[in-house]
């Protein structure tokens, strides 16, 4: 009991890791298995096809590369968009500066379902032809919110003393913005480019409304699941997961080896 | 623009800084000499850190002029003036490790050789090991010293130091005010350092202005200040003084005579700004002698005096630091140096008494 009691925290720090990691280990186990039937839910036997034959179901790379272009160039877009939004808003006093502040919450607080619909409702009234721009258009949207509120708050965040310093230290306004300011702010738009691109990556409603034709990976996904689902998604999803894993870590030891490095040089 | 080693003057005319309807900065002139370490001294809210970042160009003035030399900067861009700043908060950059902080000046002005002076620098306060850290691997004397170095570098006409020491402890702050006394006569730049703290702008500066509510009350050297302050808030703010107030009734020689609660004193009339009506007394308590009221015979007869009752005594060792409570009604301190064993007890009938020429007089303070 005494035991237990000590041991509470890590218990239950392991229950909720492997609660969290569960699910994605079923998908990446299931990718290495040859099911049995139209169904990958049961594990039948080991193979490698779907990792050797990565295309070979007809649509599931185009719909996975499609979903790429879409998310890079809506975050790209989204990034930038929002990024300059909130330089604007934090450090300009204009005319529908608070209404700005409030509207740009809207995307991110509206249900998808309302937001795909009214944006396919526009798009058709425009006679603006349904596929890769609508949705691109769509997702750039959503993007911008995010970016919004977190580089906002990051420029929020920052002591202003720090851009006086740079004035006064021969930095005109240029520079101060090049060596200053947006070195200090970028972390935060990173992240939130990051975010974009996963929100843009998964995005299946707000796609589905206003994609036409045209096939992503979750819409392919979604549509395949009727039919079972073929191996070389759980493949696919595997090696974007570990993708984006490995850019985790190499974050993590690039930081740990400079500062490392920080230490023995002061030693 | 490269003045470097040019001596100015920095002259500030008529400055003067509105928020709104409150003055911060109240027609302030001064003139402080090129080389100088000069120390602004006030309470907290009287518009020092206005009064620099209007000599910094980080603050545009109401009205007024500021020049450096003979050039008038009021209104030139801040990243074109010769002056640097040391803020209060330090504000080193994160993000840059402590040779790209000290370097950041000169790169900006399109310096390509850097490392020659920045590493000198680095070695002038005593950083040279910590090169490569960033400002938050430091401990706050250290950040202190990068923060200086790092407007230092840029050999500014004037350095602004807005109370750099303000959050180090007292033995770190003692050590720093020794070090930058050090650094200023090295490199011989005018310094103007803005404290609240007395005692640091009496030991470090050569000349003191003491600032109240906008304005400058009184300026010049430390030891003149302290013994013959102008104003009544500079005989309190400066060091600690016993005050009565009373009125002008006469002259004897170069005296004035003054008759205040508990009998008339003299005070040259030199050491007063006023010579008739109503004035205030002023004498530092460390001017005074104390002694039983039994023996106010052996008091000599040009002294000044006043009687009274001790309520406090308290012994520190080189001095005694007595609080008595005058026949008035007033609370005087007296700081006596120990040189006999018999102390005064609370409670003891008391004389107090001191050379007129260690008495001051000033205006006595309207309101308050
Ligand atoms: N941007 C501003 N807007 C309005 N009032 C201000 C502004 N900056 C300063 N003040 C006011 O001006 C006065 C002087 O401020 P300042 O910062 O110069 O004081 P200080 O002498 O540096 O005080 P401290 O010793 O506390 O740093 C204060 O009463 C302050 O409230
Ligand atoms: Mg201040």
């Amino acid at each position: 009991m005494r035991w237990l009691r000590k041991n509470l925290i890590p218990i239950i720090g392991i229950l909720v890791l492997v609660y969290l990691f569960v699910p994605i280990a079923v998908v990446a186990i299931l990718s290495f298995n040859k099911p049995d039937g139209k169904f990958n839910v049961a594990w039948n036997q080991f193979s490698l096809e779907a990792w050797q034959n990565l295309c070979g179901v007809p649509g599931v790379c185009q719909s996975f590369v499609m979903s790429i272009q879409i998310g890079v160039i809506a975050t790209i877009g989204g990034t930038i968009l929002g990024t300059m939004i909130a330089f604007a808003l934090v450090r300009y006093r204009f005319r529908g500066r608070s209404t700005t502040n409030l509207l740009i919450f809207l995307p991110m607080a509206t249900p998808e379902v309302v937001l795909g619909s009214s944006l396919l409702a526009l798009f058709l009234n425009l006679a603006f032809p349904l596929g890769f721009w609508t949705v691109t258009i769509a997702h750039i949207m959503f993007i911008i919110s995010f970016v919004v509120v977190t580089v906002k708050a990051r420029l929020q965040g920052m002591d202003p003393r720090l851009e006086e310093a740079a004035r006064d230290l021969y930095a005109d306004p240029k520079s101060t913005f090049r060596y200053v300011t947006f070195p200090l702010v970028l972390p935060g738009i990173l992240g939130a480019a990051l975010l974009g691109f996963s929100l843009s990556f998964d995005d299946y409603i707000i796609s589905a409304f206003n994609a036409g034709t045209l096939v992503t990976f979750p819409i392919y996904i979604w549509g395949a699941a009727q039919r079972g689902i073929p191996v070389q998604v759980n493949a696919l999803a595997t090696l974007v997961f570990v993708l984006s894993l490995l850019v985790v870590l190499g974050a993590q030891f690039v930081n740990s080896r400079r500062r490392r490095k920080l230490e023995s040089s002061a030693a | 623009m490269a003045a470097s080693g040019e001596v100015q003057d920095l002259r500030l005319v008529n400055l003067v800084k509105s928020f709104g309807d409150f003055t911060a900065v109240d027609d302030l002139t001064l003139t402080i000499p090129g080389g100088s370490f000069f120390a602004l001294l006030g309470p907290s809210g009287c518009g020092k850190t206005t009064t620099l970042r209007m000599v910094a160009g980080l603050e545009a003035p109401t009205s007024g002029n500021i020049l450096l030399g003979d050039t008038d900067i009021t209104n030139e861009k801040p990243y074109k003036r010769y002056v640097n700043t040391v803020f209060q908060s330090y504000a080193l950059f994160p993000h840059l490790d402590i040779f790209e902080n000290v370097a950041f000046g000169l790169r900006r002005r399109g310096i390509k050789d850097v490392s020659g002076p920045v590493n000198e620098m680095l070695d002038l306060v005593q950083l040279g090991p910590m090169a490569r850290r960033k400002p938050a691997q430091l401990s706050g004397g250290q950040q202190q010293r990068v923060a200086v170095a790092r407007a230092l570098i840029n050999e500014p006409g004037v350095l602004l130091l807005d109370e750099p020491l303000g959050a180090l402890d007292l033995k770190l702050r003692r050590q720093m005010q020794i070090e930058l006394k050090r650094i200023q006569t090295e490199v011989g730049t005018t310094f103007v350092h803005v404290t609240h703290d007395q005692e640091e702008a009496m030991t470090m500066a050569d000349t003191v202005a003491v600032m109240n509510k906008g304005r400058i009350e009184q300026m010049g050297a430390p030891v003149d200040i302290y013994d013959l302050p102008k104003t009544a808030f500079v005989a309190n703010f400066l060091g600690q003084s016993n005050s009565v107030a009373g009125t002008v009734q006469g002259r004897s020689g170069d005296d004035l005579i003054v008759g205040a609660p508990g009998g008339s004193y003299n005070v040259p009339a030199a050491r007063s700004t006023r010579q008739e009506g109503a004035i205030l007394l002023g004498v530092r308590p460390e001017k005074l002698s104390i002694a039983t009221a039994g023996s106010s015979a052996a008091v000599p007869d040009r002294h000044n005096r006043a009687t009274g009752k001790v309520t406090d005594a308290s012994f520190t060792g080189v001095s005694t630091q007595y609080l008595v409570m005058t026949t008035w009604g007033d609370e005087w301190t007296v700081f006596e140096q120990n040189r006999s064993v018999d102390l005064l007890q609370p409670g003891d009938e008391v004389v107090i008494h001191w050379a007129p020429e260690y008495t001051f007089g000033l205006d006595v303070p309207s309101g308050e």
